[in-house]
């Protein structure tokens, strides 16, 4: 037989760059202690395959305009209903206009597709919170403000950044519009398990350090792919110490480290945060509810496949400098050089990506100008993020040079709420404009986007070519560096403010 | 769903890490509420010079020609190569509406993302795992003057070079299943509509709050 190169199988070893990170090997542990995500797992499996693929029970699925209408559409051509109508919740969220909401929606494409929700809403008895709902807004927003979400339960939308639900103790994923239709169909998905993987973040952040910053210095650690097969349980002091929205903040951001969830044991912080909300149990459920919640951790000596350290002391405020989430250095750093990068394919990445930004290798990101400012999305679009961004922006004017500066809430909640704070006035004041609530430039389906060349920094999540707008150039950053970007009209360490 | 049936096909190269499901498709293109026709704006932004809109004639936009599926080696191609983490970002199912609408069958890549790998076979197309290793090979082979085809069997789990190698691949056994005899997995599950209805009266007594 002759030689076949390709059959040598080889092993790759993916190398994690461990500045600050500690790769513990794996430890034999008691076989019966679980971890969180076995229990969650196993609260939702309603039967196992032969070959391991579980059937997983979904409580609660979200739904918004963009990739619902054909998983809709295929339930009418088969004749199927929705197996349980109660389980789900809709709002239109990334078409919607953040301007004047009683003018209606001019884009005609978009104006069908959210017509089409309203529709398929009507039809099949969906509960919807529509364009000029209070309730209406960023749908990851909506969930959890309203206890529709849960801790311990199963939880699902066709959109990737479900994951940001695991914050509440909860099993949750994004899924395509096929799994969507088969979701409403049979209130089940088919799913092997995934790994499991904790990241512990110990310690405690530095003053002016934020979640944003320490998911973001999670995604630089372990890379794109690096939660990849996995899911996720974030922990330790510095996790525990944060904020249900910080947490929030976290877990949405799993998807950009590829892993299928994200999620955080049930402590105080979840109970106080679920109790009183419009959906969240009551009386002797609540009670029934909170002894079965607090169960919601893993044990001690749960195994994962793997586990990660990170000191929190080590974090500081983080900026994107290219075109993907993992691109990402301290506000102190510069720009890195794809000339010192030894693996041909990152090094062309990066060149690709410095090429694309617009930005020279060795550049103080300090230095960096923005055009304009983007405050806002599932990932800091809460009423915490707005504190945070208005703290910043009180008293001060946002820089001459910048074009614009939007603070788009994540729900018409949030901003009741910050208006009641009289949030938006300070923004008002400083320059920001103060819009209704929706994803708008997180990735700039409606008219809010960037126009080719224009530098974004943005609290969204993906700073992908083209997300903000064809050839916009999107930095990631927290709230306050937002803010403070706004100010200075450059990026600024938000600790000197 | 069609049959996934044996097939030759050419090799189209695409030569970079974290392609994301924004690239693939461009979200003014999400605003479709059909499942159909977003072929002619596979990567848009890469592939034409100018900016696209939806419901826009294709045909007569600039094409940008270092774009490799505008290289005329490339333009029949049903296989795509491509690098690591390969669908990364949004859970579009429009983006592997549009690489099958454009003709492609099959996806090789070094490691995709979680929810775009899933998409894919929803949708008729193979998304294939090789180690990096053979992907350079694949990438050197298909680079050349003439374009590669290979020869994909996912009865078999192998691809043939034209010189006759073959590169032996796994799939998920139910996955394969439902690819090769084209199953709808809504009907599949439905077969089990007496186990989930017994496991949702249980749901509802230990955990009430969640219905
Ligand atoms: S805010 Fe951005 S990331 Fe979040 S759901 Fe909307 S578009 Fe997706």
């Amino acid at each position: 037989m002759k030689n076949n190169k390709y059959e040598k199988d080889e092993f790759v070893l993916y190398v994690v760059p461990t500045y600050s990170c500690l790769i513990k090997p794996q430890v034999d542990r008691a076989m019966s202690a679980k971890t969180l995500y076995d229990k969650l797992w196993e609260a939702h499996l309603v039967r196992t395959d032969e070959d391991g693929t579980g059937l997983l029970y979904i409580d609660r699925h979200l739904v918004h305009e963009v990739t619902s209408p054909q998983a809709f559409e295929g339930l009418r051509m088969a004749g199927r209903m929705p197996w349980r109508t109660g389980a789900v919740i809709a709002t239109p969220d990334h078409n919607v206009p953040t301007t004047d909401r009683a003018a209606g929606i001019v884009d005609p494409i978009a104006r069908v597709q959210v017509e089409t929700l309203d529709r398929n809403c009507q039809e099949f008895g969906i509960t919807e919170f529509g364009m000029n709902d209070v309730r209406q807004g960023v749908v990851h927003v909506v969930g959890p403000e309203q206890g529709l979400i849960l801790p311990g339960m199963s939880v699902v939308c066709g959109d990737s950044h479900t994951s940001t639900h695991g914050a509440l103790g909860a099993l949750a994923f994004g899924i395509g519009t096929s799994e969507v239709e088969h979701v409403l169909a049979t209130q089940c998905l088919i799913q092997k398990k995934s790994k499991s993987m904790r990241i512990s973040i110990d310690g405690e952040l530095g003053p002016g350090v934020t979640a944003k910053d320490v998911v973001l210095a999670i995604i630089g650690e372990i890379g794109t792919a690096g939660g990849t097969g996995y899911v996720i349980e974030f922990a330790g002091a510095v996790i525990r110490a944060l904020s249900m929205e910080g947490r929030m903040t976290v877990c949405n951001m799993t998807i950009e480290a590829g892993a299928r969830a994200g999620i955080v044991a049930v402590d105080d912080t979840t109970i106080e945060y679920v109790r009183g909300k419009p959906h969240a149990p009551r009386g002797e459920q609540w009670q029934a509810a909170e002894v079965a919640w607090r169960q919601l951790h893993s044990d001690e000596g749960a195994r994962f496949d793997r586990e990660i350290h990170i000191d929190g002391a080590s974090i500081a405020p983080q900026v994107t400098w290219g075109t993907s989430p993992e691109m990402v250095v301290s506000v102190l750093d510069r720009v890195p050089d794809p000339a010192v990068e030894p693996d041909p394919v990152r090094a062309e990445g990066m060149r690709r990506a410095l090429d694309y930004m617009g930005l020279q290798a060795g550049t103080p990101i300090n230095e960096i100008p923005v055009d304009l400012v983007f405050i806002g999305s599932c990932t800091n679009g809460r009423i915490e993020d707005l504190r945070a961004a208005a703290a910043i922006a009180r008293g001060r004017r946002v820089a001459k040079t910048l074009v614009q500066a939007l603070v788009v809430p994540g729900s018409g909640l949030v901003k009741e709420q910050a208006e009641r704070e009289g949030l938006d006035r300070i923004f008002i004041d400083a320059g920001f404009e103060w819009r209704a609530p929706g994803c708008s430039m997180c990735l700039a389906m409606n008219a809010d986007q960037l126009q080719p060349g224009q530098r974004c920094a943005s609290t969204s999540n993906r700073n992908f070519e083209g997300r903000q707008g064809k050839e916009g150039r999107t930095h990631l950053v927290g709230p306050a560096m937002a803010a403070a970007a706004a100010i200075a009209g450059h990026f600024v360490d938000v600790r000197d403010f | 769903m069609e049959k996934f049936v044996k097939f030759d096909g050419v090799v189209a190269p695409l030569d970079r890490s974290n392609v994301d499901t924004d690239a693939i498709i461009p979200k003014q293109f999400l605003k479709s509420i059909k499942r159909s026709g977003f072929g002619p704006n596979l990567f848009d932004e890469w592939r034409y010079l100018d900016q696209g809109q939806p419901d826009q004639d294709c045909s007569g936009r600039p094409l940008n020609p270092s774009f490799v599926l505008n290289d005329p080696r490339y333009r029949s191609a049903t296989i795509l190569l491509a690098r690591e983490n390969f669908g990364c970002g949004s859970s579009r199912e429009h983006a592997p509406w549009a690489l099958a609408d454009y003709g492609f069958k099959v996806i090789i890549a070094p490691s995709f993302a979680d929810i775009f790998f899933n998409n894919c076979f929803k949708n008729g197309i193979l998304p294939i795992v090789l180690d990096t290793k053979k992907v350079d090979l694949l990438f050197v082979e298909a680079s050349r003057n003439e374009a590669l085809v290979l020869s994909v069997d996912l009865d078999a789990q192998q691809l043939t070079t034209p010189v006759g190698d073959l590169i032996p691949f796994d799939v998920d056994p139910f996955r394969r299943l439902c690819l090769l005899q084209g199953l709808d997995d809504i009907g599949l599950t439905l077969q089990h509509a007496e186990e989930i209805r017994a496991f949702e009266e249980r749901r509802r007594a230990s955990a009430p709050w969640v219905f």
